[in-house]
């Protein structure tokens, strides 16, 4: 069956196909859509754990049971994975298991653009990059038997592009493999050092095993076409080689960025006059050339910045002389236009908070979700974004550093999945070594930025059917935070309150500014407000609130009729009474 | 052939997705090998979205680059200008004339260039500028304004319209298949 597929919705048409039976995940732009597909199935387990380790470390429990298991998550959410990746290595699996990973080179969504390939290569582990959805298709689909076959997890690497694209595949069908059988294996599953320094040598001996493969196998090719210039590329890199090269030059291309194919290296750059190496983010595939004492050209003409396209190729190749087919010839110049940055929606919960502690000057830790968007103008309401959970940490270490001085006019802001995440331990700190911190936890009672995802603290799973529900309140008591009190962000009053009694207070605290996410389907948006043109006097103290639903049009504020949602924060912002329920249409 | 390249542009909420969708099953129902790229996260926060869209006998890359494009597809004027370099030469803009201010512009920081399509228009841009505000809220919903414009499309995309009908009731739910389709007739006009 063909079907025109993103390459995320191929991954888990490939991983499902393998015969998958169980996958944890944590979203994370560009990686979400893989479990969302899969929990399409009701023939396998999906779900979404509190994060990344806890994710990896499930599908590691179902391999250890014998089940086909795979994990998915963003680039930076490898990281969290880590711990548990370096030792999988050493452990091996029983049923297959696959990690996948989603680079985003250029940030289109993410705080950095760290290259996932250093990951294979330290942990020794197998990575498979497809170039598009076909590939991302057949690559997950086999990466299992690689898995089982080389005693590995195995690391699938995709990118924004690909995981975005669609192109056409060729779906087959589901592979019967029945659960393995539990064997009790201390040596190869208890990983202390006496078991691990026997395990360590199969490493060792298996990345020989894999480099061999690498050297024939369906994840590298070579495309022969005789020129004098040769190409050693990988991922969507090849598409845009292809795209301004077409057959008429000579193509590596390599589904297998770990371990690399050295003899088919080296007799493909024996086989060109100049070699060329293109690849986004590090010259990994680059060093590993060079390492190998063979001249080439990589990073010296392709930056290690952000996306490629055809054009980087064209233009990188113009610099170096090299002639190919027609270049395009432009219409025109654009004009200059103002930027459209993302913001806060309409009736966003976060706005009324975010409002409070601007107009407060208070300090404010930020953390990864919808409300780092707090940090734009005219809020301009954060202080720092690091990673997943580095706000409830990194507040205690500001107040550690600087005491009293910034316990009285600091907060943290955490959102309630990324508290899951990797907030909870972060206040435990708070309470245990005993710093005056307030945590601010922004519950908009779904996972917002990657498309509502359902948390343990929204009552539902994956499947939208009821679940255990984290009580917030009692989870933070638990932990020892004493002063715990839920504000409606809708009402900046309260907000106001809480944020100075809490900061006044003279031990640690949580705030916890609860309001479902408005874009939520059961929440329903009340009558659109409006202004009063009468009553309005230009003051635009609503305008501070960053809300797109306002604006001024010929000198008053105005409220657009289509976008407001009747939150009513402005207002109560408004000194003149101005705003109020208009009449409805 | 020659491979054709989209952009539909616009921003976040709009419905772009939907309508490189049914572009995109069009395509690969028409036996053209298709390319389809989005990007989702950030900019569905109102920000700026771009869509890309390529067919032709055999495509490599799923983005348009400088100089490329065939047909932009805009949701929005001051979208419509941002891509223009993208445009190749002689190829054609289709603008939706509805203005949606971003925050710089709410803000104060910046001004809406309030006669954008026409500065386009004295750069030698061909611009085919209509309301497709206006039909969509006709046909039942300001949410319908990407198949007003892609009805609009329709015409310069050398596709029958019947085809085009076809692909719309693959990919659009059947509950607002009526609606769509009002929406694309009156997009696509007499």
């Amino acid at each position: 069956m063909k079907k025109l597929l993103i390459g995320n919705e191929a991954v888990a048409w490939g991983l499902y196909h393998g015969g998958l039976r169980v996958i944890s995940s944590y979203p994370g732009t560009p990686s979400t859509e893989i479990t969302e597909f899969l929990s399409k199935h009701d023939d396998i387990h999906t779900e979404w754990a509190p994060n990344e380790k806890v994710a990896c470390e499930a599908a590691f429990g179902a391999s250890l049971a014998g089940a086909r298991s795979a994990c998915a998550m963003k680039h930076v959410g490898l990281n969290v994975a880590a711990d548990p990746l370096f030792t999988l290595s050493y452990t091996g699996v029983t049923g297959g298991l696959v990690i996948c990973v989603a680079d985003d080179p250029a940030m289109h969504s993410s705080q950095n653009e760290q290259d996932s390939r250093h990951y294979a290569i330290a942990a020794k582990v197998p990575m498979l990059e497809p170039s598009d959805s076909a590939e991302a298709y057949a690559f997950a689909k086999s990466a299992f038997a690689l898995s089982e076959e080389y005693d590995t997890p195995v690391i699938l690497r995709m990118c924004t592009r690909i995981a975005h694209s669609q192109c056409t595949v060729d779906l087959g069908e589901r592979e019967n493999t029945p659960l393995k059988e539990y064997v009790k294996q201390p040596a190869k599953y208890i990983m202390m050092p006496g078991y691990a320094k026997v395990r360590h040598p199969l490493v060792e001996q298996r990345t020989e095993r894999l480099k061999a493969l690498a050297e024939d196998c369906a994840y590298n090719r070579v495309e022969n076409h005789g020129s004098k210039i040769g190409i050693i590329t990988s991922g969507c890199s090849y598409l845009y080689v292809k795209e301004v090269f077409g057959d008429s030059v000579s193509i590596l291309k390599i589904g297998m960025p770990n371990p690399l194919p050295e003899k088919l290296i080296r007799d493909f750059a024996a086989s060109v006059e100049k070699l060329y190496v293109i690849e986004e983010l590090d010259p990994v595939i680059e060093n590993h050339v060079r390492a190998m004492g063979l001249e080439c050209t990589g990073k010296s003409l392709f930056s290690p910045l952000g996306e490629f396209s055809q054009q980087t190729i064209r233009e990188a190749f113009l610099r170096e002389g090299v002639r190919f087919g027609d270049a395009p010839e432009k219409q025109g110049e654009a004009p200059q236009v103002p930027g459209r940055p993302p913001m806060m929606c309409s009736g966003c919960p976060h706005r009324g908070m975010f409002y409070t502690l601007a107009k407060n000057h208070i300090t404010v830790l930020g953390d990864i979700g919808c409300y780092t968007l707090g940090a734009v103008a005219p809020l301009n309401a954060l202080d720092s974004t690091l990673c997943m959970g580095a706000s409830v940490s990194g507040i205690h270490g500001f107040n550690l550093a600087r005491g009293a001085e910034t316990e009285k006019k600091t907060v943290a802001v955490i959102g309630d999945s990324t508290f899951m995440h990797s907030g909870m331990t972060g206040l435990v700190n708070i309470a245990y070594n005993a710093t005056n911190s307030t945590v601010i936890i922004l519950d908009n009672s779904i996972t917002g930025m990657t498309g509502h995802q359902q948390n343990p603290t929204t009552g539902y799973n994956i499947k939208g059917d009821p679940a255990a529900k984290v009580d917030l309140e009692a989870l933070c008591r638990a932990l020892g935070i004493r002063r715990v009190r839920v504000v409606d962000p809708y009402n900046l009053k309260e907000c106001e309150d809480a944020v100075k009694e809490e900061l006044a207070a003279e031990e640690p605290s949580v705030i916890i500014s609860r309001r479902p996410c408005v874009l939520l389907k059961y929440v329903k948006p009340k009558a659109p407000l409006r202004v009063d043109p009468e009553k309005c006097r230009s003051c635009k103290r609503c305008m501070g609130l960053g809300c797109p639903s306002i604006s001024m049009k010929d000198g008053k504020a105005r409220i657009d009729q289509t976008l407001c949602v009747g939150c009513g924060v402005c207002a109560q912002l408004c000194p003149f009474s101005a705003i109020g329920e208009g009449e409805r249409k | 052939m020659k491979t054709t390249s989209i952009m539909i542009v616009g921003v976040g909420g709009q419905g772009s997705l939907l309508a490189s969708k049914l572009l995109g099953n069009l395509l690969t129902e028409e036996g053209y090998d298709v390319k389809v790229s989005e990007v989702h996260g950030m900019s569905q926060r109102g920000g700026s979205v771009v869509t890309y869209v390529r067919y032709g006998d055999r495509v490599y890359s799923p983005i348009v680059t400088e100089g490329e494009c065939d047909f932009i597809i805009s949701f929005e004027k001051l979208e419509g200008a941002r891509y223009a370099g993208c445009l190749r030469k002689g190829g054609k803009i289709i603008v939706n004339t509805q203005q949606i201010d971003p925050m710089p512009v709410i803000t104060g920081a910046a001004e809406y260039p309030e006669n954008v399509l026409e500065e386009l228009k004295a750069r030698g841009f061909d611009i085919d500028d209509f309301d497709a505000l206006t039909p969509a809220l006709e046909a039942g919903s300001a949410k319908s304004v990407n198949i007003v414009l892609m009805g609009h499309f329709a015409r310069h995309s050398g596709i029958p319209k019947e085809k085009w009908l076809a692909a719309l009731e693959k990919t659009v739910p059947a509950r607002f298949l009526e609606m769509n389709r009002k929406a694309f007739d009156l997009g696509y006009g007499e």
